[in-house]
């Protein structure tokens, strides 16, 4: 037998009722979450392998089904818009990619406290850990299909400039938001059980309000509202470099500030009812 | 030192999936013991109520009471677990906890895996737990079964398994439900071996059981709950007769 290193309990504390001390707690509970990430990645490998046990190919169904539908809705839209398919495909499979990973991390989000459910009641455990351990299994999920992107580039012959490099803070930025909304989502939905269907619901609703399968051009003047959708904004940040040149500041801008405040929400919202979550599972 | 100090410490459990309305019809007609409506109108269960103790380095607490008299749910407080509504809780002291068996157990993992990740979820690193899994290995006696998914274990092996891995740990204070007590007989005789040597390793021990033989065997100090409340709080001999 040997002393941890670390235990997952502090060795000291202390928990009065009448001096809670919420603001400090929660900022500690994130520093020590964020401190696991080893834990929280390896549940979250854990959670893919579990979701695939005993299929052939595993997390590759879904880059599997994402490159039929690329192709598909690929040949049928291009058409339809009166576009060549070398210039709609790259457009299209970004799009389409980027869009699957926020409604996958959106939906998902709801899940990150109750999927944990068996561990926040057995191990005093910072809640983040569940957090991260959500944000993980789906940068991994990302990285089994993100990578189609690369693969139509080359089957088109389309390759975009040095600017491609911004896509990197697009997707630091989608990290970021993910960890907001799933400690935001977690929360609510732990308490409230009939969030994850509105959430559902809301998200198919955004794949058509959004310019996933059709270019925002198509709008004319109304265009310039879009950046008013949230998910629009966090979109562009990846897709402009990629297959547009860059995307424009007031994307950046707006992508900046829709984060800023999914985070205070989130936080706000952790700092309050964090000592409820163990109850709410 | 390690201690655990207790002052008017309360947990109210929210009962949030229940028809809210019929119940406290009920609630005004028989004048429950333990549900009541908080502050903000919600029904809550009463599941430990303003419990005052200090429990000193070297005290071997035995919690004993009926089944929900609230034993689990003091451990899991005092583990961190549940935030309490009212009162002060203060622990010193690096804390283990043996309370559920089969927490953090993933079924499709092998046995080796769990116990690397029982050490993940204790803080270790990966080269620590490695090491680990091996000494729990041999411990377990589960031989060519430590690799092979714990879904595949009979009970009996799955208990061997969960105590080897719950029982990788040198804490100060130990928290223990009594599902260990419930090994076979083969088994138990060694794991009983460590079990003392863990019991007498740490400095304070806090033992939620109804054998009393046990309560008898290793402990000092009994607190008897009913109700959420503290009935009696004394030596062994006195709390549960000699």
């Amino acid at each position: 037998m040997r002393a941890p290193t670390a235990l997952s309990a502090s060795p000291s504390y202390v928990r009065d009722a009448a001096e809670p001390r919420l603001t400090e707690r929660a900022l500690t509970d994130l520093s020590a979450g964020l401190q696991r990430w080893r834990l929280a990645g390896a549940l979250a490998r854990l959670d893919i392998r579990n979701r695939y046990r005993g299929s052939v190919l595993g997390p590759f169904w879904m880059t599997a089904s994402m490159a039929v539908m690329i192709a598909g809705i690929g040949l049928l839209y291009s058409t339809l818009f009166k576009m060549t398919l070398r210039e709609y495909l790259p457009w299209l499979a970004v799009s389409l990619l980027v869009w699957t990973t926020i409604n996958q991390i959106v939906v998902d989000a709801c899940g990150s406290f109750i999927g944990s459910e068996g561990v926040i009641r057995q191990m005093p455990l910072p809640y983040t850990v569940h957090v991260l351990r959500f944000v993980f299994r789906n940068a991994i999920v990302a990285a089994h299909s993100l990578p189609l992107i690369l693969v139509v580039f080359i089957v088109c012959g389309v390759f975009p400039g040095p600017e491609a490099i911004l896509a990197i803070p697009g997707l630091a930025l989608l990290a970021v938001n993910a960890f907001a909304v799933g400690l935001f989502l977690g929360m609510v939905c732990a308490r409230f059980r009939d969030i994850p269907q509105i959430v559902t619901s809301v998200m198919q609703l955004f794949f058509f309000l959004s310019p996933v399968l059709w270019k925002p051009e198509l709008l004319g003047p109304s265009q310039a509202w879009l950046p008013l959708n949230p998910f629009f904004a966090m979109m562009e940040t990846v897709r402009g470099p990629l297959v547009e040149g860059g995307a424009p500041p007031i994307i950046w801008v707006a992508a900046l500030a829709y984060s800023a405040l999914a985070c205070t929400v989130a936080l706000a919202f952790f700092i309050r009812f964090r000592g409820r979550i163990a109850f709410w599972v | 030192m390690p201690h655990i100090e207790a002052d008017r410490l309360s947990i109210e459990f929210p009962l949030y999936h229940v028809a809210a309305r019929s119940l406290k019809k009920r609630l005004m007609a028989r004048a429950a013991m333990r549900l009541k409506e908080d502050a903000s109108h919600r029904i809550v269960v009463a599941a430990l109520r303003e419990l005052s103790f200090r429990i000193e380095p070297g005290e071997r607490v035995a919690l004993v009471g009926n089944n929900g008299a609230g034993k689990t749910t003091l451990l899991r407080t005092l583990a961190g677990i549940y935030e309490p509504v009212g009162g002060r809780l203060e622990v010193a002291g690096r804390i283990g906890s043996l309370i559920d068996p089969a927490a953090g157990m993933d079924m499709e993992s092998t046995g080796r895996e769990n116990i690397v990740l029982r050490g993940l979820f204790l803080g270790l690193s990966e080269a620590e737990c490695e090491a680990m899994a091996d000494e729990a290995g041999r411990f377990s006696g589960l031989g060519e079964f430590l690799d092979v998914p714990v879904r595949t274990y009979s009970a009996g092996m799955s208990v061997r398994l969960s105590f080897a891995a719950a029982t990788l740990m040198a804490p100060e204070i130990l928290l223990m439900d009594e599902w260990f007590l419930a090994g076979d007989a083969d088994f138990m005789a060694r794991a009983n071996e460590r079990l003392e040597q863990l019991v007498v390793g740490a400095d304070i021990l806090v033992l939620a059981t109804h054998d009393l033989t046990i309560v008898r065997k290793w402990c000092t100090r009994a607190i008897r709950l009913n109700g959420g409340r503290i009935e009696a709080d004394g030596p062994v001999a006195e709390v549960v007769g000699a």
